[in-house]
C-alpha cells in the first residue's frame, strides 16, 4: 500500500482508501473514484506537479499536495476496468 | 421571463456537450444574463417542442455533484431546488450526459432524481460511443428508470435534436420521474430523524433532496436555508451520521458509495461492449502533454495566441480610431457655431464611444482562440501543464491565459477569467491581471525613453528600462496574489481536480456565439461605464471656459504664429479648467514623485485612458493636441522644461528620477476606466473593483515616491 503520489507514470493500483473529509476525495468520489476502483497514472505534468490519472474510462488531473491521501495497492498487471460493486 | 412560462433546466457534467445542445435547441435565441447578486451567468433560450409548447430553456453551468464544492455549483444547486432569489424552480430538468461514460454521469441524475421533478436523460456524443463499438438499450434504461424518457443525440452533428424536444414534451406532460434509489435502512432512518427535528422545529417538512444535503455534505448552507439553526441541529446531524456510520459507511462517502452501487445495478446489460478508452485523448496526449514537446507546442500556441490579441487586433483597431475620427472630422463643422456642443459631441461623445468600442477586436480575437482551445480540449491540457507555476501563489494553470492577454489588454484578460472554475483563483487572477504591462502603457515607456534614457544613457540602458518596466506590474502582482489568496480572502480553496477530456474538433457556431456574447456583455454593461467615464473627463478639462482667452494671449504675445497662438490657448484652457485646478491643488500629492502641476493634470487625466497621457502632456507643453509618443516638439519641450520656483528652481522638472519615477507610476497604477468597469461586471459588484483601484493607485504613487527619492539622492 502506497500513497498514489508514489506510483509511476504508466503504472497501475487499485484504491485501498481515501480521506472523505477532503473536498479533493469529495469530488473525485463524485467523479467515481471509489475504493476498489482500479487507476493508472498516466503521467506527470513536464513541471512534475499535477498527476493525470485514469480511472473509469476517464483522465482527471490532480496535484500531488491534494492527492496525498489517496492509498492504493500497486498491481503488476491491472488493468484499468469498471471495478467489482464495492459497499 | 413570464413567471407563468413553463422553465426547463438543462444540467449536466462539464464536457457533456451541454452548450452544444442548448444552441441546437434554442436556435441562438438567447438571452444572456447574471444570476441577482453572484457571478454566475444565466443563459437562457426558447425551445420549441412541437405542438405549440414553448418552453424557457436554462443552460446551468456544468457540475459533478449537487454536494456542492464551490459557490459557483451552489448557485446550480439553489436554482435547481428552487431555492434561488429571484429565480423559481424549473418545471423539468433535462439532464445531458456523456453516452461513453454513463455511469459517472448518470450520479448527478441519480442526486437531481432526489428533487422530484419531471425528467428526461440526454445520451450526448452518440457517434462517439458508436465508434468505440459501445451499444445503449435506452429502452431498458428508461424502463429501469422509472419511464423516465431517453434519447440518444449527437448535438455536434446536429443528430437527434427533435427527440430531445419531444422527449421535454414528455417528460412535461406525463410528469415523467426517475426512480429513486431505495436507502439502505439505517441511512432512511437516519434521514428520517431530520425531516422529523425539522418539520417539529420549523412548522415545514423539508424535501428529500435538502435533508440529504444536510447529512451527507459537510457545510450547513442547506439547513441555514430552511432556517433550521436550532441548538439541536448540531447534535441532531452527528446522531443521524451516526447512524449512517453504523450502517458501515462513512458520511461523507455514503452519497456517492450508495448512487454508484445502485447505478450498477441499473446499468447491468444497459451497455454492452466499448472499450472504455478515452479514444483520440491517449494518442494525442502524448505528444501534446510530452515533457519535452509539450511545452514547446504550449509556448507555440501561447505566442500565436498572445501574437493575435495584441498585434492582430492593432489593424481593426486603427479602422475602429480611423473610424472615429473621421466621424469627427464630418460632425465638427456642422457644430462650429457652437463650441461647447462641438466639443461635447467630438471630444465627449464620439470619443466616449470609440472608448470602448476599440476594446472590441482584442476582445474578440481573444475569444476566438478561448472558444477553440476550451471546446478542443486543449484548454484543460494547457491547464495541466501550467499548473505547478501557478499552484503556489494561489492560482491555477486556467490563469495563465488571462494574465497572457493582460500584456496585450487587460480588457479581454479580465473577461476570460471566467474561464477559471475555483471562484477564489478566479478573483485573484482578475485582480492580478490589470497589473501585466498592457499595450497602452506602451507609448508611455516609449516617451520616456526616447526622450530621455536613449539621449543620456544610450539605446542599450533604453531597452533595459524598457524590458525592466514590463515587469515591474508581474513583480508586484505575484505576492499580490500570494496574499490575497492566503490571507484575505476567506473562501475555501477548490480542489484543482480538472478532467482532461476527449479531444474534439470545435464546432464554429458554438465558438463564434461564444465570442459575440462575451462581445455584447463587454458593450452593454463596461460599455455604458466606460461611456460615461469619458464624457465626466472631457467635461472636468473643458469647464469652466473663459471665451476671451485667445485674444488675451494674442493681446500680450502678438507675434505669435496662428498654430502657436492655438497650442498656447489650449494650454491656457486646461490650466484654469476644473481638471486644470484640480492638478495644481493636488500637485503637492506628487510633488514627493517629481511631478510638477503639468504632469500632475496629465497623471489625473489619464485616469480613465493612461495612453492620454501623451496627449494631455501634449497640450500642457504647449504643443497642441494629438501629439504621439514620437512627437519631437513633445520631446524636447520636457527635456528643456525647469522648475520655475521652490527649491528645485531652474533644474530639469523631468531629472531621471522623476522620468524613471513617472514611468513605475504608469506601470502599477490603476489608470483604465474600462478595466475598472469590467472588473466590476466580472466580480458582480463595485467592491472590488474599488478595492483594485485604491490598492494599485496607492501603490503606484508609494512606489513612485520611493524611486524618486532614492534615485534622486544617487544621481
Amino acid at each position: 500500500m502506497t500513497p498514489l503520489s508514489q506510483l509511476l507514470p504508466g503504472q497501475f493500483g487499485k484504491l485501498v482508501s481515501l480521506n472523505p473529509d477532503q473536498a479533493v476525495d469529495q469530488r473525485l468520489m463524485a467523479l467515481g473514484l471509489l475504493p476498489g476502483m482500479a487507476l493508472k497514472l498516466v503521467r506527470r505534468a513536464p513541471l512534475g506537479d499535477p498527476l493525470a490519472i485514469e480511472f473509469g474510462g476517464q483522465v482527471v488531473s490532480l496535484r500531488l499536495a491534494e492527492a496525498e491521501s489517496l492509498i492504493v495497492d500497486v498491481a503488476a498487471d491491472c488493468p484499468v476496468q469498471r471495478p467489482k460493486n464495492t459497499p | 421571463m413570464s413567471s407563468k412560462e413553463i422553465s426547463v433546466a438543462l444540467v449536466g457534467n462539464p464536457n457533456t456537450g451541454k452548450s452544444t445542445l442548448f444552441n441546437a435547441l434554442t436556435g441562438l435565441r438567447q438571452k444572456v444574463g447574471n444570476y441577482p447578486g453572484v457571478t454566475v451567468a444565466r443563459k437562457s433560450g426558447r425551445c420549441d417542442c412541437g405542438d405549440g409548447l414553448k418552453v424557457e430553456l436554462v443552460d446551468l453551468p456544468g457540475l459533478y455533484s449537487l454536494a456542492a464544492a464551490s459557490p459557483d455549483e451552489q448557485v446550480v444547486t439553489d436554482v435547481l431546488l428552487g431555492s434561488l432569489e429571484g429565480s423559481h424552480q424549473p418545471d423539468a430538468i433535462v439532464v445531458v450526459l456523456d453516452a461513453t461514460n454513463i455511469l459517472r454521469n448518470l450520479f448527478l441524475a441519480s442526486q437531481l432524481a432526489e428533487l422530484n421533478l419531471p425528467l428526461a436523460l440526454v445520451l450526448n456524443q452518440a457517434d462517439i460511443a458508436h465508434k468505440q463499438g459501445l451499444k445503449i438499450d435506452t429502452e431498458l434504461l428508461s424502463q429501469r428508470l422509472g419511464g423516465v424518457p431517453v434519447v440518444l443525440t449527437s448535438a455536434w452533428k446536429g443528430e437527434g435534436i427533435s427527440a430531445v424536444r419531444r422527449a421535454i414534451a414528455e417528460a412535461l406532460n406525463k410528469k415523467t420521474k426517475m426512480t429513486r434509489l431505495t436507502w439502505p435502512s439505517q441511512v432512511e432512518s437516519a434521514l428520517n430523524t431530520i425531516v422529523q427535528t425539522i418539520e417539529k422545529d420549523t412548522g415545514k417538512a423539508p424535501s428529500a433532496a435538502d435533508v440529504q444535503r444536510i447529512l451527507f455534505s459537510s457545510n450547513t448552507h442547506t439547513s441555514d436555508r430552511l432556517g433550521w439553526s436550532h441548538s439541536h441541529r448540531d447534535a441532531v446531524v452527528r446522531q443521524a451520521r451516526d447512524q449512517v456510520r453504523a450502517a458501515g459507511y462513512n458520511p461523507l462517502a455514503a452519497e456517492p458509495l450508495i448512487h454508484y452501487a445502485h447505478l450498477r445495478k441499473v446499468l447491468e446489460g444497459v451497455t454492452v461492449g466499448g472499450n472504455g478508452k478515452q479514444g483520440n485523448a491517449a494518442a494525442l496526449d502524448k505528444v501534446l502533454l510530452n515533457r519535452v514537446v509539450g511545452p514547446i507546442l504550449f509556448i507555440g500556441i501561447m505566442l500565436g495566441l498572445f501574437a493575435s490579441v495584441f498585434w492582430l487586433a492593432k489593424f481593426p483597431m486603427q479602422w475602429i480610431q480611423a473610424g472615429v475620427d473621421f466621424l469627427k472630422a464630418i460632425v465638427a463643422p456642422a457644430l462650429a457655431g457652437t463650441p461647447m456642443l462641438q466639443s461635447l459631441v467630438t471630444d465627449g461623445i464620439i470619443a466616449g464611444v470609440g472608448a470602448f468600442l476599440v476594446f472590441l477586436p482584442q476582445i474578440l480575437i481573444l475569444f476566438l482562440f478561448v472558444g477553440i482551445l476550451e471546446d478542443s480540449g486543449y484548454m484543460a491540457r494547457a491547464a495541466f501543464i501550467m499548473d505547478r507555476l501557478f499552484s503556489w501563489c494561489g492560482l491555477n494553470g486556467k490563469s495563465f491565459v488571462p494574465l497572457l492577454s493582460g500584456f496585450a489588454c487587460a480588457i479581454p484578460g479580465l473577461l476570460s477569467t471566467r474561464t477559471i472554475e475555483d471562484p477564489k483563483a478566479r478573483l485573484a487572477t482578475a485582480f492580478a491581471v490589470p497589473f501585466m504591462s498592457c499595450s497602452a502603457r506602451f507609448p508611455v515607456y516609449a516617451l520616456m525613453c526616447a526622450a530621455f534614457i536613449g539621449p543620456l544613457y544610450g539605446p542599450g540602458w533604453e531597452s533595459v528600462v524598457m524590458v525592466g518596466m514590463h515587469c515591474v506590474g508581474l513583480i508586484f502582482a505575484v505576492p499580490t496574489a500570494f496574499v490575497l489568496t492566503r490571507f484575505v480572502l476567506k473562501v475555501k480553496p477548490q480542489p484543482f481536480v480538472l478532467e482532461l477530456p476527449r479531444y474534439q474538433m470545435p464546432k464554429p457556431r458554438d465558438v463564434i456565439w461564444r465570442m459575440w456574447q462575451n462581445a455584447a456583455e463587454f458593450i452593454s454593461k463596461a460599455g455604458t461605464v466606460i461611456f460615461a467615464i469619458t464624457i465626466i473627463i472631457w467635461a472636468l478639462c473643458y469647464f469652466p471656459r473663459d471665451a476671451q482667452m485667445s485674444d488675451r494671449i494674442k493681446a500680450s504675445e502678438p507675434t505669435l504664429s496662428e498654430h502657436e497662438l492655438q497650442a498656447r490657448t489650449q494650454a491656457a484652457m486646461i490650466e484654469q479648467s476644473w481638471m486644470g485646478r484640480f492638478g495644481k491643488a493636488v500637485q503637492p500629492v506628487f510633488d514627493p514623485c517629481g511631478f510638477d502641476w503639468k504632469i500632475t493634470v496629465g497623471v489625473l487625466a489619464s485616469f480613465p485612458a493612461r495612453e492620454v497621457i501623451v496627449s494631455t502632456l501634449g497640450v500642457t507643453y504647449s504643443i497642441g493636441k494629438g501629439a504621439e509618443a514620437d512627437s519631437e516638439h513633445l520631446r524636447t519641450a520636457m527635456q528643456e522644461a525647469k522648475w520655475t520656483d521652490g527649491p528645485r528652481k531652474s533644474t530639469p522638472i523631468f531629472s531621471l528620477a522623476a522620468v524613471l519615477a513617472l514611468m513605475v507610476f504608469f506601470a502599477l497604477c490603476s489608470q483604465c476606466g474600462a478595466t475598472i468597469a469590467t472588473l466590476a461586471q466580472e466580480t458582480g459588484g463595485w467592491k472590488w473593483a474599488a478595492i483594485s483601484f485604491f490598492y494599485m493607485t496607492i501603490l503606484a504613487w508609494v512606489m513612485a515616491v520611493v524611486v524618486y527619492q532614492v534615485v534622486i539622492r544617487l544621481t
